[in-house]
C-alpha cells in the first residue's frame, strides 16, 4: 500500500470544498451548463442516459480494504448498491445525484480517494500490472514509479489542457499484464546489458476510431530521467498534437504522421534541454516515495503446504479453482489468487456493496488488507498464504467471486455499452451476459483454453475490442445493433491489433457467431495446448471466416 | 453564422422533447404545459418539425431543471400511448436491459 500525506491529503479536501461550491452555484443558477460541464468532468463526473455518473481513480490498482469498503458505502449510500470496474483501473457509479455528489466526494475523500484527472483532457490515471510488487518475473515494483510520475503530473498546469487526454501504463515484468502497447506513453522496466536498470519508452498507442501499437522511441531510458523525458513527451505532444480536429488528437496521431523516429527526434531535442534541471531524479525524493509504500511481513512459509494438496484432491471444485485463479507469488508459501467479477448472468466488472465489503474483510484477514484491480475488470488479493487458500476460496465462492473462469471464454472484457452510455451505438453487455451463458459450461470453457473476448459498444473502444483474442464491437445500422468481429488480437508483450472477419452481424446473431468461431477452433487446434489466438496466427483468420460466414 | 437553436429540424415522425434532470440526470420528457415529466406517455407530442423547434427552444431555456434537451423520435401505439422510437430512447426510458446485478447470483 502507499500511504498518502499531509499534502495528498490537503489536495484533494480543497477539491472537494471546491467542487461543493460549484455544484451549489449551478444547481442556483449561477452557472449555465456549458459553465459547469467542464468543472464536473475536472472532477470525473459524466452525464450518461439515465443519470450522472462518477469515475474515481484507483491509482495503479491498489485498494486497501479500507478504501473498498468506503467504496461499498457509496455504492449503499448514493448509488444503487452497485460499482463497475473499469479497463483502466477506475471504478464507476453509473446512479449518482448531483446534489448528493460533493457528499460522495467528501466520503471518498477520507478514503483517499477522488475523481482528479479521471477525465478531460489531462493525463488519466497511471495504471499497472494488478500483480505489481508481487509478480515473480517482475523486475521491481513498477508502483513506485507510477506514483513518482502521478505525483508530478497530477494538476499540473501545463498538462491539465492537452490536445485530448493522456493514457501512461507502467510494466516491470518480462510477460505484459497492463497492456502497455495500446497507451499514450508507456514505460517498461527493464535491464540492459550492463546490468542496469532502466526503462523501454513507448508512445503513440491507442485504439478507439484509429487503432495503433505504441511503438519504441527510446530503447533504454535511465531512471534518473524518467521525469524530464515524461514531460519531454508530453510538452511535445502538446506543442505539435492536432486541437483543431477531437478525432485526430491523440498522440498516436501525431506520431504516426510524423513517424516514430521524427517524435522521437522532437522529444530528445526537449529532453536535452531539461534533462539535467530539477527533473533529474533525486534519489531523495525517490528513497521518500518508495518508502511510504508498505509492504507485508510475510510469514516464512513453504510452498505447497500438504494440507493444500489433500484439500486439492478432496474437492474438484476447489481444484478448479486453484487451476484458474490462483498464480504464483513471488515469496514462498505465498499465492496471488483473482477474484473474477465475471459471474455466469453477471455484467462484466460490477461489484455490489455487499461484495466489496466482503472481499474487504477477506483482504483483512487473508491478505494485509490489499486489494488489487486488474484491467480485466476482475479483482486480486496479493498477499494470500498458501494454508489459507481453501478457507478463502469458500469464502469467496459464497459471495460469487469464484467462478474458475479466469482467462477463458467468459471472463469477457465489457464496456457499460449503451445501457449507460451516452456515446455508445449498441448494447455490450447483454451481448457479453448471453455469450457467457453459452458458455457456462466450464469444462468446454477450459478446452477452450485462455481465450479474451473484448467487447466495445462503439468506436471509442473502451472495451478494447480491438486488441480481444476475439473482438466484438457494437456499431448502428439504420437504427439496429450490429457487431463486428475481429480475431487474433492481443494486448499483452506481443500485442496485436485483430483482423475484421467480415460484415457486421445483427444483435441476434453474435454469440452463435462465437459458438461457430470457438467450434471451427477445436477442429482447427494444432494439438490441444495450442492457444486460441495461435492458431488464428498460424491459420489466419480465412477458416474462422468461412465457418462463420458459410451458413450467413 | 447560424446558431444550432436557429437551424431547421428535421423530423420523420411524431417526437418529444426530452433531456437529464438536472439535480439527478433523470430521463425527463417536456410536458405541454412546459413542466417536465418522468413518463413518455405525458409528455407533449408534435409532428410540426416547427412546434419542436418551439418546444426544444423552450426546453433550452429552462436551465435549473433540464440538461441536454434534445429532440426525440417516438412512436404512437394503437392504443395512442407514446412508445420510445429507437433503441436509445427505450433504453432511456425503461433503463439498463442488462440482468439486474442486485438479484441474487
Amino acid at each position: 500500500m502507499y500511504l498518502y500525506d499531509e499534502l495528498d491529503r490537503t489536495l484533494v479536501a480543497e477539491r472537494v470544498a471546491e467542487f461543493r461550491d460549484q455544484v451549489a452555484r449551478r444547481l442556483s443558477g449561477e452557472l449555465s451548463e456549458d459553465e459547469f460541464k467542464p468543472l464536473r468532468l475536472m472532477n470525473g463526473v459524466y452525464l450518461q442516459l439515465h443519470a450522472y455518473m462518477l469515475r474515481i481513480a484507483i491509482p495503479y490498482g491498489t485498494l486497501s480494504s479500507d478504501q473498498l469498503r468506503m467504496l461499498a458505502h457509496v455504492a449503499r449510500r448514493y448509488d444503487r448498491g452497485y460499482g463497475h470496474f473499469t479497463t483502466r483501473q477506475n471504478i464507476q457509479f453509473h446512479w449518482i445525484k448531483l446534489a448528493e455528489l460533493p457528499e460522495a466526494m467528501a466520503d471518498l475523500a477520507g478514503a483517499g480517494l477522488h475523481g482528479m484527472q479521471t477525465s478531460g483532457n489531462n493525463v488519466r490515471n497511471i495504471t499497472t500490472d494488478q500483480w505489481a510488487g508481487v509478480a515473480p518475473d517482475e523486475i521491481e515494483d513498477p508502483r513506485v514509479w507510477a506514483e513518482l510520475i502521478r505525483q508530478h503530473l497530477t494538476l499540473h498546469p501545463e498538462f491539465s489542457f492537452m490536445p485530448r487526454k493522456f493514457k501512461i501504463a507502467v510494466g516491470a515484468s518480462r510477460h505484459d499484464r497492463a497492456a502497455l502497447r495500446i497507451h499514450d506513453l508507456a514505460l517498461r522496466l527493464l535491464r540492459n546489458g550492463a546490468g542496469e536498470t532502466g526503462f523501454e519508452v513507448m508512445v503513440g498507442g491507442g485504439l478507439g476510431r484509429t487503432p495503433f501499437l505504441a511503438k519504441t522511441i527510446k530503447p533504454f531510458l535511465h531512471k534518473r530521467d524518467v521525469l524530464s523525458y515524461v514531460e519531454a513527451v508530453l510538452r511535445t505532444y502538446n506543442q505539435f498534437g492536432r486541437r483543431d480536429n477531437i478525432w485526430k488528437a491523440r498522440i498516436k496521431i501525431l506520431v504516426h504522421d510524423l513517424g516514430a523516429e521524427a517524435f522521437a527526434k522532437e522529444v530528445e531535442a526537449e529532453w536535452r534541454a531539461i534533462k539535467d534541471g530539477p527533473l533529474a531524479l533525486d534519489p531523495a525524493v525517490f528513497a521518500e516515495i518508495a518508502g511510504r509504500f508498505r509492504y507485508p511481513a510475510y510469514e516464512r512459509l513453504d510452498d505447497n503446504p500438504p494440507a493444500l494438496g489433500e484439500a486439492r484432491r478432496a474437492d474438484r471444485r476447489f481444484d478448479g479453482w486453484m487451476g484458474n485463479a490462483v498464480a504464483n507469488h513471488r515469496i514462498p508459501g505465498y499465492a496471488i489468487v483473482t477474484l473474477s467479477l465475471k459471474p455466469q448472468g453477471g455484467t462484466p466488472g460490477d461489484a455490489s456493496a455487499e461484495q466489496m465489503e466482503a472481499i474487504a474483510d477477506l483482504a483483512d484477514r487473508y491478505s494485509y488488507g490489499e486489494i488489487r484491480v486488474g484491467h480485466e475488470q476482475n479483482l486480486v488479493l496479493p498477499h494470500v498464504a498458501q494454508r489459507d487458500l481453501a478457507a478463502l476460496w469458500r469464502a469467496l465462492d459464497a459471495i460469487g467471486v469464484a467462478t474458475p473462469n479466469v482467462g477463458l471464454i467468459s471472463d469477457i472484457i465489457s464496456c457499460p455499452g449503451l445501457d449507460y452510455c451516452s456515446l455508445a451505438n449498441a448494447r455490450s453487455i447483454p451481448v457479453a451476459q448471453e455469450i457467457a451463458a453459452r458458455f457456462r459450461n466450464l469444462d468446454l470453457a477450459r478446452d477452450l483454453g485462455r481465450l479474451h473476448i473484448n467487447i466495445s459498444g462503439c468506436i471509442n473502444a473502451c472495451g478494447h475490442h480491438h486488441v480481444g483474442h476475439i473482438g466484438i464491437l457494437g456499431v448502428e445500422k439504420n437504427g439496429e445493433e450490429f457487431y463486428q468481429i475481429t480475431l487474433g488480437g492481443k494486448a499483452d508483450e506481443d500485442a496485436k491489433l485483430g483482423a475484421l472477419i467480415g460484415p457486421a452481424v445483427p444483435f441476434a446473431q453474435v454469440a452463435d457467431v462465437v459458438e461457430d468461431i470457438a467450434a471451427a477452433y477445436l477442429e482447427l487446434r494444432a494439438r490441444p495446448d495450442e492457444l486460441f489466438v495461435d492458431t488464428v496466427k498460424r491459420t489466419g483468420i480465412e477458416p474462422f471466416k468461412e465457418r462463420v460466414y458459410a451458413t450467413r | 453564422m447560424t446558431s444550432p437553436l436557429d437551424q431547421k429540424l428535421k423530423i420523420a415522425g411524431p417526437v418529444v422533447v426530452t433531456a437529464n434532470r438536472l439535480t439527478d440526470g433523470a430521463v425527463i420528457y417536456r410536458r405541454a404545459d412546459g413542466g417536465w415529466t418522468t413518463v413518455l406517455d405525458a409528455a407533449a407530442v408534435t409532428t410540426s418539425a416547427a412546434v419542436a423547434q418551439e418546444h426544444l427552444a423552450a426546453a433550452n431555456i429552462d436551465r435549473l431543471r433540464a440538461v441536454g434537451a434534445y429532440v426525440a423520435p417516438v412512436k404512437v401505439a394503437t392504443d395512442g400511448r407514446l412508445r420510445p422510437g429507437n433503441l436509445r430512447e427505450f433504453i432511456r426510458s425503461t433503463g439498463p436491459t442488462t440482468i439486474d446485478p442486485r438479484d441474487p447470483l
